[in-house]
């Protein structure tokens, strides 16, 4: 289709101001995170990495990033497994209340991250009756990142339809190595995604976090959100949020590369 | 022995009945052809002999052993796929000693085994390829190669023919049948096209609507079919008008006749024959016959073949046609 030219340049600015608005706060955080004024003052007077130095030497950061990590990685193991065995079912067998439950899988992401937080908390605290701690904290997480598994591999499972699970089941493998031979590699791809994705929701989130995490638990969202009015900590703050922004390229372009080549 | 015995199975889908009472046997090493139009149930047939469904009542044997409630894997019966069904992600010779792998056998015999059986199957100067970059007659050779390396006692095809050409379908037809012949292996297979189930099968049951209309050679179909829907599903047939019948002075009833059984006569000759006038409303030439459209009188169309070389009438002449 070709457009006329002067709704080519409006179109043209209208995109350049949306991406100037993403992109721009981008580089602010970047720039301040060499800010030579703690105050994070504006325009910038003079250039430090101190504050660079700095963050690599605060132990409640490390901690904090070492905390985020450990929770999403576990979140995302048990998200792979449970979001992986659920799509099965669903797409594989026919049960009475499949529909239903379907929904009520993939509903956690929807529901608003307060709700979430404030119905585990007391679920946790009163009806099962233990104290929050790691556990709570990653049983949370796990209730949304295991859609994103689910999603992937269900929408998966059902492009790949079931005549090659049934042709190695015919020529004499079992659910077992009929899944590990045939099932698995067709679905590694969206495993892959869906992990990648998985990881990212929990890493970052803060709201459920904080209603399920046990007090002597900080994870790097809560450790900002802790520093960023502190005195002197803000530009500290900075350099984390450019270390994830970089951080978070990997998997974007990892994502993109295994997509690109799916069977 | 028989090879598949099926006793009083019936399948059903929801409220839809797909099998309803079917009684079947398949001798030891017969061709034998499920026929019939899509939503007959002759895939579903297949598909409860291969284990994918599970019957909703009655039984089935293999070789005399009741395996109406074993999974596919447990059952001595292998299946060619209408889509092949091929592991994409694994080399055409990994896809043949797929099921000697997960047999257990060891990795030299395995690919000995496949490499012979994609020999003989003329293709094993593909081996390395993925199945993707294989013709659709290819893929058919190695989804055939797939199953018949585990030496089944019963190889399941579904129509295994319906993607190919014209040319190629034909040339399959003819290798399927010798392999079947000289394997000496039970083919049950699945079409819903009646040249070919004519072409290789040694039995054929017509299916329609859940129920296996007629079980024969054949012949014995072709010939003396059993009702009108296996009349007019197998060959064409033309349905003799009741007035024609009780003017020649047969008792009333319905009467049939295949098109290559009729002749063309001058009006007053061989009083002896059952006769009806009509129309020629079209002529068609196919190589080695002619199909000719004749409108009776009494409006019914009436396809008759006659062999090239005899005088065929011209479109539009009044004729008498002679039935014998």
């Amino acid at each position: 289709m070709e457009l006329k030219k002067s709704t080519k340049v409006l179109f043209g600015i209208a995109a350049g101001i949306v991406l100037l608005f993403i992109y721009a706060p981008l580089a602010v955080v970047l720039i301040n995170s060499v800010n030579g004024d703690a105050t994070l003052a504006w325009p910038v007077r003079s250039v430090t990495f101190e504050w660079w130095g700095r963050a690599f030497h605060s132990a409640g950061l490390l901690s904090a990033a070492l905390t985020s990590f450990g929770v999403a990685i576990v979140a995302t193991i048990v998200s792979l497994i449970l979001g992986t065995l659920c799509a099965l079912a669903l797409q594989r067998y026919d049960f009475f209340g499949k529909s239903a439950i379907n929904m009520l899988v993939i509903l956690p992401i929807a529901l608003p991250g307060i709700v979430t937080g404030i119905a585990l908390n007391n679920a946790f605290t009163t009806m099962v009756g233990i104290k929050l701690s790691m556990f709570t904290l990653i049983v949370a997480h796990v209730t949304f990142t295991i859609v994103t598994v689910y999603n992937n591999v269900f929408a998966r499972l059902g492009q790949l339809g079931q005549h090659t699970e049934e042709a190695s089941a015919d020529l004499g493998a079992g659910v077992w190595t009929t899944f590990r031979l045939v099932t698995f590699p067709r679905i590694k791809s969206s495993l892959f995604a869906g992990a990648l994705l998985a990881f990212a929701l929990s890493f970052d989130e803060i709201v459920v976090t904080t209603f399920t995490a046990g007090q002597d638990i900080t994870t790097l969202p809560i450790w900002i959100m802790n520093n960023m009015f502190r005195p002197h900590q803000a530009p500290v703050v900075s350099v984390v949020a450019v270390i994830m922004v970089v951080i978070s390229l990997v998997p974007l372009w990892l994502s993109q590369r295994v997509t690109s080549d799916i069977d | 022995m028989d090879a598949i015995t099926i006793t009083d199975v019936t399948k059903r889908f929801g409220s839809f009945l797909a099998i309803d009472n079917l009684n079947m046997s398949i001798r030891e090493g017969e061709f034998f052809s499920m026929l019939g139009p899509s939503g007959s149930g002759k895939t579903t047939t297949l598909r409860l002999i291969a284990g994918f469904e599970r019957t909703t009542s009655g039984t089935i044997e293999l070789a005399g052993e009741n395996v109406t409630d074993k999974a596919p894997f447990e059952r001595d019966v292998n299946t060619v796929f209408q889509d092949y069904a091929l592991f994409p992600h694994m080399s055409v010779v990994d896809n043949v000693a797929y099921g000697l792998k997960v047999h257990g056998v060891d990795h030299a015999e395995r690919y000995d085994r496949a490499h012979k059986m994609l020999d003989l199957v003329q293709l094993d100067s593909k081996a390395n390829n993925k199945p993707r970059e294989l013709s659709g007659g290819q893929q058919q050779r190695v989804a055939l190669a797939r199953a018949l390396v585990l030496e089944p006692k019963v190889l399941l095809l579904d129509e295994p023919l319906s993607a190919l050409d014209m040319k190629l379908r034909q040339q399959m037809q003819v290798e399927l049948k010798q392999l079947q012949r000289d394997l000496h292996i039970t083919f049950v297979f699945v079409t819903h096209d009646q040249q070919e189930a004519m072409v290789m099968s040694d039995r054929i049951a017509v299916f329609n609507k859940g129920r296996v209309q007629q079980m024969g050679t054949p012949a014995e179909i072709y010939n003396h079919p059993a009702n009108s829907f296996v009349a007019s599903f197998v060959g064409t047939m033309n349905f003799i008008p009741e007035t024609i019948v009780t003017a020649n002075g047969f008792p009333a009833g319905s009467y049939t006749i295949r098109p290559e059984r009729i002749v063309f006569v001058d009006a007053d000759d061989n009083p002896d024959m059952v006769t009806a006038e009509g129309q020629v409303t079209d002529c068609i030439y196919l190589g080695t016959e002619y199909r000719i459209l004749i409108k009776l009188t009494t409006r019914e169309t009436f396809t008759v073949v006659r062999p090239v070389g005899e005088t065929v009438p011209e479109r539009g002449g009044e004729h008498q046609t002679r039935m014998a």
